[in-house]
């Protein structure tokens, strides 16, 4: 489903050309569970924000679906984003003026989704993920995993095909930690392909497909 | 995204930051306010010189000796002559004209009015009986001088003269001094108030043979000629002045202007010193709209993440510059609904405390100074979302 050829990302810090990705070739498929590991600047989070199409590579090609996406234009990425890709931060990144429920919408009322429609989906994602005594709480009165479980929530409103959680717990105890994992961990059953990034090598080895990465290249697979 | 979508996202986000919301409505509202207060009033000045010159009568033409037109010295005034005055024969002459139907000649001075121990200063006309009908006068008591000439001396009070003098007692039939001529009064003017600076309740009225006899002059002040319809104001002047051309044998030593011109020429300078006043207003708008850049500005660099955000839940840059867009738009409008209802408040009061000034924003001030409003308000969001839009979402996702 996902395909990387050859992609490199550069970017210029000052007069230097800093590589952030070399030659990257990756393919994932869908309901893939795949982690990335590595060191701080080895390239795991620009790869990941690659993925999500918030960045262009320098060269190579990206295939998402079969469909060459890497020279789309913003309103056909943003398109891509909203359908197919759901994102999960390490500082979950919610509305702070919003409630839970309306920060689980965003992305339904971003899409253009009738309210009624909208309504039922927040109503069924709140139930599943159990904040349904939360609805009105805006962000300030939740605790950390009640705040990205929120989040993954909100990422899986749209049903991506993809979803990217960049350090999902790294905010988090561990015990919530492993909670949030869960929940990540059973949206594979559904046949999406989760991508995480992760320091925690505790957290990085549960996924079936492993991948370590130094200076911006993936040393490892497993 | 739904517009109703937008709309809620954006008043969302103005609720969220409640001072800054306030403070910036407020700005646009002392904008929209200001320009609506003072077009109201250069307004109602307008109007209020318009209602004057109506008051002193309708369809109105008036004869001046002399030329002034050309102004400067003619060549006769080179030649040590006088212009010749205008005569009662010639204010009769005049009703020659089918265009006209009434005359009243004028001829005034001041002179020491005096009834028992008590005497004042008051301005004395000359005219006859058909004033009353062209400077659309009232009478309270008594008859107007008589239609037909006479010699006798008969007089007509103002208002204020009459309570002056008199008081409570009848003033009708009473004799009182001018000058050093006795007087019958025989009417009382019903109160008026001034207009164009004349104010009629502090008038005496007489004959113009009286007036003649207690000023010691022949001739006429002015003529005042009532044409016989709004249509007809313009063949009267021109009847006027050929009718006075012949009896002046052919020399033009007479001015006619209509009403109509004089007003027209107040109604011009008004309505543009209106316009300028409303135009010195609207800069407070157009500085209302660099508040609302500023803030804007603000906005978005305190709400990078969020925009970010926005971004990777699949907003493309023209749905972030439309959020921003609906933001300043809903702002201003709110501004000016508020501005609306301050200037209405500002008017009424206003209007309180000069009851006779007819205060009345324009609908086309009102109209402007929101659409302005509205329009900076917009304008002056372009540049902010603008940077929005074209944020970089992974820099942004940071809070770089």
């Amino acid at each position: 489903m996902i395909s990387l050829e050859h992609v490199t990302r550069n970017f210029a810090v000052g007069d230097l050309e800093v590589s952030a990705l070399r030659d990257i070739n990756l393919t994932i498929a869908a309901g893939d569970y795949v982690s990335i590991m590595g060191p701080s600047g080895s390239g795991k989070s620009t790869l990941l924000n690659l993925i999500g199409l918030l960045d262009r590579p320098s060269s190579g090609i990206y295939r998402l679906d079969g469909r060459d996406v890497t020279s789309l234009d913003d309103e056909e990425q943003a398109k891509v984003r909203s359908e197919k890709i759901g994102f999960v931060f390490q500082s979950f990144h919610l509305v702070p003026r919003l409630t839970a429920s309306m920060n689980i919408e965003l992305p339904l009322i971003l899409a253009g989704i009738p309210p009624d429609d909208r309504k039922a989906r927040v109503e069924e994602l709140l139930q599943d993920y159990g904040l349904a005594d939360r609805t009105d709480h805006r962000p300030d009165q939740l605790s950390g995993g009640q705040r990205q479980r929120v989040a993954i929530a909100r990422a899986t409103s749209m049903h991506p095909a993809v979803l990217l959680a960049d350090e999902p717990t790294g905010n988090l105890d561990q015990a919530t930690g492993r909670e949030v994992i869960g929940l990540l961990e059973k949206l594979t059953e559904q046949h999406v392909a989760l991508i995480l990034v992760t320091h925690d090598p505790m957290i990085g080895s549960r996924a079936k497909r492993q991948l370590h990465m130094v200076d911006g290249q993936i040393v490892s697979q497993t | 995204m739904r517009l109703i979508d937008v709309m809620q996202f954006s008043s969302h986000s103005l609720q969220g930051s409640r001072a800054r919301t306030l403070l910036m409505m407020l700005a646009m509202s002392i904008g929209v306010a200001a320009v609506m207060v003072l077009t109201a009033l250069g307004e109602g000045a307008r109007l209020y010189v318009v209602n004057q010159f109506s008051s002193l009568g309708s369809n109105l033409v008036l004869v001046f000796p002399g030329r002034t037109e050309t102004a400067g010295i003619s060549p006769g005034m080179l030649l040590g002559q006088i212009p010749r005055e205008l005569t009662m024969d010639d204010a009769r002459a005049l009703l020659k004209s089918r265009a006209i139907a009434r005359v009243a000649p004028l001829t005034a001075g001041s002179s020491q009015i005096s009834y028992g121990p008590l005497n004042r200063e008051v301005v004395v006309l000359g005219s006859t009986a058909d004033l009353l009908e062209v400077r659309h006068m009232d009478l309270a008591l008594g008859q107007f001088l008589p239609a037909t000439h006479t010699e006798e001396p008969l007089c007509v009070l103002g208002a204020k003269i009459r309570r002056e003098l008199f008081g409570n007692a009848s003033a009708i039939g009473n004799w009182v001094r001018l000058g050093d001529r006795r007087f019958r009064v025989i009417g009382v003017l019903a109160s008026q108030g001034e207009s164009m600076g004349f104010n009629t309740d502090e008038l005496v009225i007489v004959p113009v043979s009286s007036a003649h006899l207690l000023f010691n002059n022949s001739g006429l002040l002015r003529i005042l000629i009532e044409a016989k319809s709004r249509d007809a104001i313009e063949k009267a002047k021109l009847d006027a002045e050929s009718i006075l051309l012949a009896r002046h044998n052919g020399e033009r030593d007479v001015t006619v202007i209509t009403q109509d011109a004089v007003l027209a020429t107040f109604d011009r300078i008004l309505r543009a010193l209106t316009l300028a006043v409303g135009g010195i207003a609207a800069i407070s708008l157009a500085v209302a709209g660099i508040l609302i850049m500023n803030v804007m500005l603000i906005a978005v660099s305190q709400r990078v993440r969020e925009i970010g955000l926005l971004k990777a839940l699949g907003a493309p840059a023209s749905k972030i510059r439309m959020l921003f867009f609906t933001e300043a738009a809903l702002l201003s409008g709110a501004g000016s609904i508020t501005g609306l209802l301050l200037g209405e408040a500002g008017i009424f009061l206003i209007a309180r405390l000069y009851p006779s000034l007819p205060v009345t924003a324009p609908w086309w001030a009102v109209l402007a100074a929101v659409c302005t409003a509205l329009a900076t308000g917009i304008l002056f969001s372009v540049w902010p979302a603008r940077r929005a839009a074209l944020l970089d979402p992974v820099a942004a996702l940071s809070g770089r």
